[in-house]
């Protein structure tokens, strides 16, 4: 089995919420309260205003893919054997960007396109562990 | 406006070489370009009174540099914004010189990575260190520093319908001025370089892909190397061995993922616009452009951000030879070779100040005619996430 691949360390406060709703397989963010900004990647404050009062939702899991790159060479140890792998940040419907793998295609570099609508799958990293967003075509 | 005549770069020091085994230490190659840089100028050791330094070399930290070169400066700053770095050390010393808070800032350099056999640009995340945010929430997908960069060319192909021909014409030029220095042919040479010898955009095309869509002739190489720059006041510029370079203009910005951002558009598009009011100078008027080229993805942000065309328009700017020291279509573009093909060990942008330089007082091994305006544009950290976007402007006497 390969190693597995880098995993969200913690404690990191920032981020912890995120990745405990990921073993319930729910994709979340967050909005301001004060001034209704997406905040993302997760923070206890509003990156528009300061606000520290904002409110956790979860994704439908429904974007489109806004840029990718098919990577044809890692040395880490837990990519170095995988092949060609896509590597893409996905712009969700709900208005949050996010680093994500595109999965369940035959071949990346012709089968994946800016713009490309895709939805949420994922991947379980472990018993009880956390879960990976990724997505595939929609 | 008049030219801004209060804060000069007075002394350079390229370190000649790239592979440097275990002889010498990151550390030695920036104590050893210093002494070479004061010679150039024409001063000596004790004569600094402001370090700036990344801490970043040898991991000593801003702290311990100081004690290690043996200087105890009125001014410490350690900036430190990845390759870039050095274009902000650079504008932050013309600054403080200009308050009259020192009068001779020296900035250096130091790496031994190909040495140390860093692999950079395909590593991945290697997992060590305390955890953050933005580790928590980039590692797991594997993204390589490549793939990083490659996803900014994905995205400015589809959206402006750039073509991989016309992002290897940077590679073309760059090369042709690299076989040009002796230095960057040595170093092609040392790094086992397949072919040392001028390229055609099918031969950067025909390389293999690293990170899809870049080829592997869209690159920069890992090197070993350093140096030194010197940036003197007024007054003791005048006293200097050489003609003095002015720093006429300066910009710093930086720039990271945002939902619905533009990842096409870099920190430069803040910087550059900046540096240029800052100078009193369009980028028409521009001789050299020294622009990071970690990647060719990079000069393109560059160019265009700085404004050197429209956004979108770099493909079309950059083909047809434009790029080339003896093309008469300004500006002559990394005329020492770049990171592409002369010298790339982790942190290039002290380079560009060194190529600039050389550029104005006459001295480079592609010379461009008459030159009398370049600008330094480094870009460190990661361009398809976070990172910083530093543009120096400088002026021939």
């Amino acid at each position: 089995m390969a190693p597995l691949r880098p995993q969200p360390a913690f404690p990191e406060n920032d981020t912890q919420p995120f990745w405990d709703a990921t073993k319930k397989h729910e994709l979340t963010y967050q909005t301001c309260d004060r001034c209704n900004e997406v905040i993302f990647y997760p923070r206890r404050h509003c990156t528009s205003c300061g606000s520290d009062q904002n409110t956790w939702h979860v994704s439908q899991g429904l974007g489109s893919v806004y840029t990718f790159s098919v990577i044809m060479q890692s040395r880490h140890p837990a990519f170095k054997d995988l092949g060609a792998y896509a590597v893409a940040y996905v712009d969700l419907d709900e208005g949050f960007r996010i680093m994500t793998n595109i999965v369940g295609i035959q071949d990346p570099t012709t089968d994946i396109q800016c713009g490309m609508r895709v939805k949420l799958r994922w991947e379980d990293q472990g018993d009880g562990e956390v879960s990976l967003p990724m997505f595939e075509p929609a | 406006m008049p030219q801004d005549r209060t804060a000069a770069i007075v002394g350079i020091h390229e370190y000649p070489l790239r592979v440097v085994g275990s002889d010498i230490s990151a550390l030695q190659i920036k104590a050893a370009s210093a002494a070479k840089a004061l010679e150039d100028a024409g001063f000596a050791w004790k004569d600094v009174d402001a370090v700036y330094d990344t801490g970043s070399d040898q991991g000593i930290g801003g702290l311990g540099i100081s004690e290690y070169f043996g200087f105890k400066p009125s001014i410490i700053d350690n900036t430190s914004v990845g390759g870039s770095s050095f274009e902000f050390h650079a504008n932050h010393a013309r600054r403080m010189i200009e308050a009259g808070k020192c009068n001779l800032a020296l900035i250096t350099y130091g790496s031994t990575s190909h040495s140390d056999r860093r692999a950079i640009g395909t590593a991945g995340a290697t997992g060590g260190g305390p955890s953050n945010l933005f580790r928590n929430m980039e590692d797991p997908w594997g993204l390589t520093l490549i793939g990083n960069y490659a996803m900014v060319k994905m995205r400015h192909k589809f959206q402006y319908g750039t073509t991989d021909e016309q992002f290897a014409a940077i590679s073309v030029a760059t090369r042709r001025h690299a076989m040009r220095n002796p230095e960057a042919v040595k170093a092609m040479t040392d790094l086992e370089f397949v072919g040392v010898n001028e390229i055609s955009v099918a031969d950067v095309l025909d390389s293999r892909t690293v990170a899809y869509p870049l080829h592997l002739l869209e690159c920069c190489m890992v090197s070993d190397g350093g140096g030194a720059v010197l940036v003197a006041s007024a007054e003791m510029a005048r006293n200097a061995r050489k003609k003095p370079v002015w720093i006429i203009g300066g910009g710093e910005a930086t720039k990271y993922r945002e939902n619905g951002g533009d990842i096409t558009v870099s920190a430069g598009a803040q910087s550059g616009p900046v540096a240029f009011q800052d100078a009193g100078v369009s980028p028409s008027e521009i001789d050299i452009l020294m622009a990071y080229d970690s990647f060719t993805i990079t000069v393109m942000c560059m160019i265009e951000d700085l404004g050197f065309c429209q956004k979108g328009e770099g493909g079309a700017f950059v083909s047809d030879g434009r790029l080339d020291y003896d093309n008469p279509g300004k500006p002559a573009i990394n005329t020492d070779g770049g990171g592409l093909s002369s010298n790339h060990p982790g942190a290039r942008g002290i380079f560009l100040l060194m190529e600039a330089t050389r550029q104005l007082r006459g001295e480079s091994t592609s010379q461009v005619a008459n030159a009398k305006l370049a600008v330094a544009v480094g870009n460190g950290g990661q361009l398809g996430s976070r990172h910083a976007t530093g543009a120096t402007i400088l002026a021939a006497d």
